[in-house]
């Protein structure tokens, strides 16, 4: 039979998880528009707490849109329209009395280039403790920037020259400021937009290092366009092609023994 | 208007020039273009350019030289008596001849010597334009020759003609470093001189100015004051008052349009704060005369305030309005350089839009900011009309906005407005004044220059 | 991190977010108000001038019956215009408002009488008699514009009689009554406006001849800047090396661009009057000040157009052979030039507003005649405004509105031209 292009691919392997007490995040059914461009066809998809999720796929699949629906980032672009159902610890995000806020401090990003504010290290983690008046004294802040440095692991690297601008750093630890950054405010979920695609093979093998790390306390949803770093990190892959999710299961099933032919192809680099 | 008729005859030449460029060039290889280095249009351009570019610097010349030569001329003509006049009234003298010389009827009986002297200016004149057509028509058709004369099939034609093409767009780019330096010599000369009569400090540290000389000793305030302090706290006044009220409003009208509005709201409102920047001056001051200064002065009154009717305050709110679209389109670029992604950094923690504004974009487009700002003081402190038709005339040393204060622009534009004679400390003053106008707004605009500039270049 | 601690600071963020919001709406508001501040001023602005000025484009006229006297006209019956010239017209409206009203004896008030009806009506009356010397002799009815206090006051802009506080004497006022209700008051179109030079007297005062100097000054500001700002464009963009010498002329453009215009017209009289010995108030020399002011805007848009042709159009021309000189202007000047017109439309749209530099170079004169040269003394619509705000009279500041709202009926199209030119040829690549 031959596929029309339009068609929905049912998702293969495992997408939703057995247990449900594992279940953090869960998404059924969403589709994504941009105007009158559908970018994401019928997802399901279940996320498990405290574990690395990835999201693989050629370039212009959709992945990096579907994770941006996650956290809401998608409302800030105004032809952006979501439909379907995502839930976090089974409340709906886009529910009416969800607010965007709140929903993006339990839900932190990093992005796919490193972004600090052209401020001092300090300030810039010490940026989501103060909006969120999560310190309630100087000593406290102090606190609180110094454990999420010691987190991302900048900490030793940069302890003095905490007032130094944070875009006077390398690539590699600007973006772990940027996590330091994301984890201030303590949120359950981290989103990572190809956090290493600017960096050379040393600093992302720190960054690798760190995520692994980050595991234990958050649940970590990381988009890759590199197989090696999804299958190094994650401990669930997705496959998503054009906008459509084609196979989830473990990461080790989805890369030693795929069910579907375009996932298949993808591992082996026929396309990407 | 007869020197147009010059330019089309040159035109002329020229045209011919190259229509038999193009045909000799052509005749030369027997229509075989191919052998030709260039195209024949180039071995046209080639005997045009020969012929037009001696004859265009030949006329340029002959127009800046001839007025001088001819009174020269006409000034050594005169009977000796005449001559031996001093510089001022022999200038008057000739002003005479030539308003006889065009038909000018100067008084009723004309001496005898006014009007030899005026029939001896026209004749020179028409003899000077006689000369002039023949040596163009000459040099044009000497041109022509020599260009026809170069032609060969392997003279390089197009090299020489772009290579002249650039040449000229070479010297049309000077013409804007010629305009700064003849603003700053023209107002520096006549600053100069003005300082050999009035000392530099008296006029820079001088509480008072008051640029009235008498002509006669005996009359009260015989000497001038000619102290600038007074027009600096003027014009520092209104120039703030304006900036009071452009900042904020046209710094938080860029921040709504890049921000918040819609699309539709930015297509409709753009195009109106537009039309806000194109109104000339001369209507904002006549508004500030007209409905805003009473209005102000009414308001006062009611609130038992003394207003005066050409209050600092009227002219500083009306200088404000327009210079909001300033400062809100140059600081809408600014914001919009700062990359999205610093947006989207602070969102995807949770900061609301606002928090984004205040403490992310904002900051970052600072320099940016403060360089627009920057403009718009400068802006503030040239402008003319709007504080010459609604700010006051004497100088007063006050903090007071609901005084009338005075600003350089307006002292300038009255020192020099209608008939002057051109060595009077007064008029020199007003060159004086130019100049320190000059030197701030060049200082502002390079400051903010240099800043913005950095500021692209951080983010490109 | 377990649940308990969690819950304890989503809910301390909580806590705080309503005030965050509050703020949020309080920052949304002060947007809005900035841009409703700057959209009301431009609202006031236009209604105030069009509210003061509207009743300019109209003008009371007053109805008389004429008999144009053969003994005052020629009373040698030479039938020669240089004897009509010279009559004493004014003299046949005196004596047409006598017979109107054969009470008025006292001098004052024969005075007041005669002033109702402008002294420009004596002109009319010549320029009647010129065109058709067959008149001579007959009585004819004749529309002349009144005197304009009476203007004003049929307008209803000055109050009526002494009494009432107003400048109008109240028999004046009875005259009018009179006059008005045997219809012989109406308030017409004012042709004059649009078709004299400007004029002591405000009924006959008009722009045309402001506008005819603002278009030499234009045509002469137009025919030298745009080739001069076009060549300097391409210059700098597409032959220009790179050093320290471009760098001071691309400071020194865009430090052109901010110099306050009066400061240009330091220049223009300094140079070009003082130096040269141009004549003043011409347009010759107004509009080589406003070139040099013109200039820098043209330059800096002509470069923003170049710049935005892509490098591969030149690449695609310099590949088949052709010559840098050749791509330049076979290929890029012609994409280039609706992005190079409209920016000249926008500069010129600017010159045509300016007022300062011109009262430097004594284009404040005043000046009566239609200029017919660029060598002519001559006087420019902004000028006209500035000249007529600066006017006691109150009927000059109707006619300043309405010179103003003409001025920007002028920018509008100009403006409305470059938007549309951008539109048209409007590219994306």
């Amino acid at each position: 039979m031959v596929r029309s292009r339009d068609d929905i691919v049912r998702t293969i392997g495992k997408p939703l998880l057995a247990d449900d007490e594992r279940v953090k995040i869960s998404c059924r059914n969403v589709n994504v528009y941009y105007g009158e461009k559908r970018a994401i066809r019928e997802v399901s998809v279940d996320i498990a707490e405290q574990e690395v999720t990835a999201f693989i796929g050629p370039s212009g699949c959709g992945k990096s849109t579907f994770l941006r629906c996650i956290n809401r980032m998608n409302d800030t672009i105004k032809s952006c329209r979501v439909e379907g159902e995502i839930t976090l610890d089974r409340e709906d995000i886009y529910d009416r009395n969800v607010d965007p806020v709140l929903l993006r401090a339990r839900i932190g990003m990093v992005f796919q280039k490193p972004n600090p504010f052209p401020k001092s290290i300090f300030e810039n983690v010490a940026y989501g403790p103060r909006i969120h008046g999560l310190a309630r004294n100087k000593s406290e802040l102090d606190e609180i920037v110094i454990t999420s440095l010691e987190k991302a692991g900048l900490f030793s690297e940069v302890k003095d020259q905490l007032d130094h601008p944070g875009t006077g750093l390398s690539g590699g630890q600007q973006q772990r400021l940027c996590i330091a950054r994301a984890i201030s405010v303590q949120p359950e979920v981290i989103l990572m937009d190809e956090p290493c695609s600017a960096l050379d093979p040393i600093a992302t093998a720190k960054i690798e290092e760190l995520i692994d790390e980050l595991r234990r306390n958050f649940t970590i949803i990381i988009v890759t366009h590199s197989m090696q770093q999804a299958a190094r990190v994650s401990q669930r892959t997705a496959f998503f092609h054009l906008g459509n999710l084609v196979e989830v299961d473990d990461t080790n099933t989805i890369f030693v023994n795929p069910e579907h032919k375009l996932t298949q192809d993808y591992i082996t680099g026929r396309y990407g | 208007m007869q020197y147009a008729y010059l330019l089309i005859l040159i035109t002329l030449l020229s045209a011919i020039g190259y229509y038999l460029g193009r045909q000799r060039s052509s005749r030369l290889v027997k229509q075989e273009i191919r052998r030709l280095h260039s195209l024949p249009g180039h071995y046209g351009m080639y005997v045009a350019l020969w012929c037009s570019v001696p004859a265009v610097i030949i006329l340029g010349l002959w127009i800046t030289l001839q007025s001088s030569a001819i009174e020269s001329l006409v000034i050594s003509a005169l009977p000796p008596e005449i001559q031996s006049l001093p510089q001022e009234q022999l200038s008057l003298v000739l002003n005479d001849i030539i308003n006889i010389a065009g038909g000018i009827i100067v008084s009723d009986a004309p001496d005898e010597f006014l009007l030899a002297a005026a029939g001896h200016y026209n004749q020179l004149k028409g003899t000077g334009f006689l000369a002039l057509a023949a040596l163009l028509m000459t040099v044009c058709a000497g041109g022509l020759a020599m260009g026809m004369r170069y032609i060969r099939p392997d003279m390089r034609a197009r090299i020489k003609v772009e290579r002249t093409m650039q040449a000229l767009m070479l010297l049309c780019s000077a013409v804007a470093i010629v305009t700064t330096i003849g603003i700053v010599l023209s107002v520096l000369f006549e600053s100069i001189r003005f300082f050999n009569q009035i000392p530099v400090t008296d006029f820079l540290f001088g509480l008072k100015w008051s640029p009235q000389i008498a002509i006669r000793p005996d009359q009260v305030g015989a000497s001038g004051s000619f102290g600038i302090v007074p027009l600096l706290a003027g014009t520092l006044m209104i120039s703030l008052i304006a900036m009071l009220v452009a900042v904020p409003t046209g710094l938080m009208s860029a921040v709504y349009m890049s921000e918040y509005a819609s699309d539709k709201i930015r297509t409709v409102v753009k195009p109106l704060l537009e039309i806000l920047a194109g109104i000339p001056t001369v209507v904002y001051g006549f508004f500030a005369a007209l409905t805003v200064a009473p209005f102000i002065r009414e308001m006062g009154g009611r609130f038992g305030i003394d207003v005066s009717s050409e209050s600092a305050l009227a002219a500083g709110l009306v200088m404000g309005i327009m210079i909001i679209p300033f400062i809100s389109s140059l600081s809408d670029d600014v914001i919009n350089a700062v990359p999205q992604e610093l947006r989207d950094a602070s969102l995807s923690i949770g900061a609301t839009r606002s928090e984004t504004v205040v403490r992310v974009v904002l900051p970052a487009a600072l320099p940016g900011i403060v360089g627009s700002i920057l403009l718009g003081v400068s802006r503030a402190v040239g402008e003319t009309m709007i504080v010459v038709m609604a700010a006051g005339l004497t100088a007063k040393l006050t903090a007071n906005p609901f005084e009338a204060v005075t600003t350089f622009t307006v002292q300038i534009v009255t020192l020099l407005i209608g008939d002057q004679e051109f060595d009077s400390p007064k008029t020199l003053a007003a060159f004086a004044l130019g100049l320190v106008l000059f030197v701030i707004t060049l200082c502002l605009n390079v400051i903010a220059l240099y800043v913005v500039r950095r500021y692209r270049e951080e983010y490109e | 991190m377990n649940k308990q601690d969690h819950e304890a600071r989503l809910n301390l963020i909580k806590s705080r977010l309503k005030i965050r919001y509050a703020k949020e709406k309080a920052f949304r508001a002060a947007g809005v108000t900035a841009i409703l501040t700057a959209l009301s001023m431009l609202a006031i602005l236009f209604i105030t001038i069009v509210g003061s000025g509207y009743s300019a484009f109209q003008q009371t006229f007053v109805r008389l019956d004429i008999h144009f006297d053969q003994e005052v006209i020629d009373p040698e019956r030479s039938g020669d215009p240089e004897v009509f010239s010279q009559a004493d017209f004014a003299g046949l409206v005196k004596k047409s408002l006598r017979k109107k009203f054969p009470d008025v004896r006292k001098r004052r008030q024969k005075r007041d009488l005669y002033s109702l009806v402008s002294s420009g009506a004596s002109f009319q009356l010549r320029d009647m008699v010129m065109n058709n010397p067959g008149i001579i002799g007959s009585t004819k009815t004749v529309w002349m514009p009144a005197d304009d206090d009476i203007d004003m006051y049929v307008k209803g802009h000055i109050k009526a009689g002494e009494k009432g506080g107003g400048r109008i004497k109240d028999y004046k006022l009875a005259w009018i009554k009179e006059l008005s209700a045997g219809g012989a008051i109406e308030k017409r179109f004012n042709r004059t406006l649009f078709t004299s030079g400007d004029s002591r007297e405000p009924e006959l005062a008009g722009i045309w001849g402001a506008a005819v100097g603002s278009f030499y000054t234009m045509f002469v500001t137009l025919v030298l800047s745009f080739p001069l700002g076009v060549a300097t464009a391409i210059y700098l963009e597409e032959f220009a090396p790179k050093n320290i010498w471009t760098d001071i002329l691309e400071v020194n453009i865009n430090n052109l661009a901010a110099v306050p215009s009066i400061v240009f017209g330091l220049l223009g009289l300094a140079v070009f009057l003082n130096f040269f010995g141009l004549p003043r108030s011409a347009p010759i020399v107004g509009g080589l000040v406003l070139t040099f002011m013109t200039l820098p805007t043209i330059i800096i848009a002509s470069r923003a157009s170049l710049l935005a042709v892509p490098p591969s159009i030149r690449e695609g021309a310099l590949g088949v052979g052709a010559s840098k000189m050749q791509a330049v202007m076979h290929h890029v000047l012609p994409l280039a030039l609706p992005g190079m017109l409209t920016g000249t439309i926008i500069g010129m749209a600017r010159a045509l507003g300016e007022t300062a530099p011109l009262l430097m170079i004594g284009m404040v004169a005043f000046i009566v005649d239609i200029p017919a040269g660029i060598f002519d003394k001559a006087t420019v619509l902004p000028v006209q405004i500035y000249l007529w705000a600066d006017s006691p009279e109150r009927a000059f500041m109707e006619r300043t509105s309405a010179a103003i709202m003409i001025l920007l009926a002028f920018l509008l199209i100009m403006n409305a031209a470059a938007v549309i030119l951008r539109k048209r040829f409007e590219r994306r690549w």
